[in-house]
């Protein structure tokens, strides 16, 4: 692989990213391209982006090897990269943290996010709280019936959450309405996207936020097993705990990177959210990038089990690493993942959120097919407290 | 010349501002479309913007997401808006008609395919809303190739260097958002647009359409003082919500002209 410096000057990754937004946030956009150019090499900026990772957030994150559930798999070793011991229980706080730092010096006193879960308007409106700034966060109503828990929690830390009733009312119509506040209160806000995706710099700036996750993997593998593993593994909605692990991998080209989409009921009902196995490229939320789509280029309403990874689209640069080949994208179903779910409740004393257990699931498909002396390393992006309801729905509970 | 060049070369030697409306196709029903924009015409609609339908309108308000929302549910897709197109043109081939929407419909069909297909229909112009001209050259030029104009949209932030990069590239007219906001806003502040228009002509030779915000006959007035043209979509909209599908070309056509008569009473300053 030639050296890879991407996004280009104008976002894009081949074909793939740039800016794909109304004219009026072209110069907003412009703003926070060139102060985020400044301040990513700014010693200062990276100082206290450190020390909040450091002190607020909890990291770095451990890694962990989980030694029985390896066993009865009986092939690969598995590890998994603890986000899930994250502040607020997932990967979403680095990028948010990162974000809110700017935004202070962008002198925008007011944040708004999209959410689809709530992980991300949760994220959001923690460092909000953290940095005194007012929040609103754009969440779909059908969403807000689903996750009640989290919109509780969202208020709870000071935010405003605001039903979106447009459109299929998921995570997509919040991104959609998030863009129409922001479009309007462009002078005084910052709009806090919550993955790899949107118009550039958001793709790239997220990546570099997240990007935390696999410098420490970098050094944290060689120090535990005196090397760097064979596979690295993490589920992709927007892919952004997948680009925070992947990315600092990218030139290291023995190293196989796995991003695991979700195949909801299976790719061939049609009620799935594999935009990079089963979508194609087309432009939406500020980027081109695959989506899922009919064949008049209207955005088809996807599914997953798991909220976190139920969005049509996908961060512009996993579609450049698929058509590169540097990255591969497989799938997972809801039932699969649900398995895996459970296994690493039982056998590991972890509670995975339904996610990352896309990512378990399939690493423990290939794990009994390698060699017992092969590593995985496997992103376990959030805990699965947030999906108890679910899970308890799934499988017949009550309460 | 084409259909939008001879209108506002017609305006302007008239003394007159254009009267641009929206509507978006398929809405109230597919077989409205045609009859609408024909009575938009005979009410003195001087351009016709409209609209195609998309899953994710992020630069419209709640009253064109609803149109783009029951012309969905109808199956109306873009190859149904140039059909729509092509019967208006049997009956109408002066007007100038001009498809507004987003670039995934478009990226879908295929640039080229979308290009010939539209000129077969009888299109004269797009406005594609997530296209700022850095993604649009490859448009542009598939467009220019079939003679028909690509309008960009201009903003109150669009910095002057902007302004020039958009007045290389722009055909037809150049659509100036009179506000931060989404369409169907309620805060136009006249003052403010009349000061950009200034900027703005001393870069673009093209006529000058004002959208977004426009919805009674003293805002469209207060505008076309100063603007080549007043674009007005939300609130034809409502209009046409606020009665039957039947009565929609009825209701449409009399609202608009009131605005037309409003329009015509102010004598353009700008020339």
């Amino acid at each position: 692989m030639q050296m890879y410096d991407l996004p280009d000057a104008r976002g894009h990754f081949g074909p793939y990213g740039g800016v794909f937004v109304a004219e009026t946030l072209i110069r907003a956009l412009d703003e926070l391209r060139e102060q985020y150019a400044r301040f990513r090499s700014d010693p200062d900026f990276i100082a206290e982006f450190d020390d909040e990772l450091e002190h607020y957030v909890g990291r770095p994150s451990p890694i962990y090897h989980a030694r029985r559930w390896s066993g009865i798999l009986g092939g690969a070793q598995l590890y998994f990269k603890r986000e899930d011991l994250n502040h607020t229980g997932a990967h979403k706080i680095n990028n948010c943290i990162g974000q809110a730092l700017l935004a202070k010096r962008l002198g925008k006193p007011r944040i708004i996010a999209e959410t689809g879960a709530g992980q991300h308007g949760v994220a959001a409106a923690t460092v909000a709280a953290r940095f005194g700034m007012q929040c609103v966060v754009y969440m779909g109503s059908e969403d807000i019936k689903r996750q009640a828990q989290n919109v509780f929690r969202m208020k709870l830390l000071g935010a405003e959450v605001v039903p979106v009733e447009s459109g299929s009312r998921t995570l997509k119509d919040a991104l959609n309405e998030a863009m129409r506040d922001w479009v309007t209160n462009v002078e005084n806000t910052f709009y806090i996207i919550g993955t790899v995706a949107g118009p550039h710099p958001y793709p790239m700036m997220v990546r570099d936020f997240q990007s935390v996750i696999g410098k420490e993997c970098l050094w944290q593998m060689p120090k535990m097993i005196g090397r760097q593993p064979d596979v690295i593994i993490a589920c992709v909605g927007g892919g952004s705990n997948a680009m925070g692990i992947f990315y600092p991998y990218l030139a290291h080209e023995d190293i196989r990177l796995v991003g695991v989409e979700a195949a909801g009921e299976g790719i061939a009902t049609g009620r799935h959210s594999a935009s990079l196995g089963a979508g194609r490229p087309g432009v939406l939320h500020g980027n081109r990038t695959y989506l899922l789509q009919n064949e008049d280029g209207q955005i088809l309403e996807t599914h997953s089990v798991s909220a976190g990874l139920d969005y049509p689209g996908v961060g512009p640069e996993h579609a450049w690493l698929k058509d590169l080949g540097r990255a591969e994208y497989v799938s997972i179903t809801d039932e699969l993942a649900l398995k895996a779910f459970g296994e690493c409740c039982r056998i590991e004393g972890i509670i995975p959120a339904l996610e990352s257990a896309h990512a378990l699931a399939y690493a423990a498909q290939i794990a009994p097919t390698l060699p017992r002396e092969k590593v995985l390393l496997v992103n376990l992006s959030g805990r699965g407290d947030k999906d108890m309801n679910t899970v308890a729905e799934r499988t017949g509970m009550k309460l | 010349m084409n259909r939008i060049d001879a209108t506002f070369a017609r305006l302007r030697a008239a003394g007159r501002a254009g009267l641009i409306p929206y509507i978006t196709a398929g809405d109230p029903s597919g077989g409205a479309t045609a009859p609408l924009m024909r009575a938009l015409a005979a009410a003195g609609a001087d351009v016709i913007e409209l609209g195609v339908p998309f899953s994710d309108p992020m630069a419209d308000g709640p009253v064109i997401q609803r149109a783009s929302e029951r012309a969905l549910a109808r199956g109306v897709g873009l190859k149904q808006v140039l059909e729509m197109v092509a019967a208006f043109r049997k009956e109408d081939s002066a007007t100038p008609v001009v498809l507004m929407g987003y670039a995934n419909p478009i990226e879908s069909m295929g640039l080229a395919r979308f290009a010939d297909r539209a000129r077969e229909a009888g299109v004269d112009g797009a406005i594609v809303v997530d296209y700022p001209p850095e993604e649009a050259s490859e448009f542009a030029a598939s467009m220019a190739e079939r003679a028909i104009a690509t309008v960009f949209l201009l903003a109150p932030t669009t910095p002057t260097s902007r302004i020039m990069a958009v007045a290389r590239l722009a055909r037809g007219y150049v659509y100036y958002v009179s506000l931060k906001g989404v369409t169907g806003a309620a805060h136009l502040d006249t003052t403010d647009v009349i000061a950009k228009l200034a900027e703005i002509r001393k870069h673009v030779a093209l006529p000058i359409g004002v959208g977004f915000g426009i919805r009674d006959a003293a805002g469209a007035q207060a505008i076309a003082a100063h603007a080549d043209a007043v674009v007005i979509g939300s609130r034809i909209i409502q209009e046409i919500e606020g009665g039957t599908p039947e009565e929609a070309s009825a209701r449409a056509g009399a609202w608009l002209a009131t605005i037309r008569n409003a329009v015509d009473t102010v004598t353009k300053r700008a020339a």
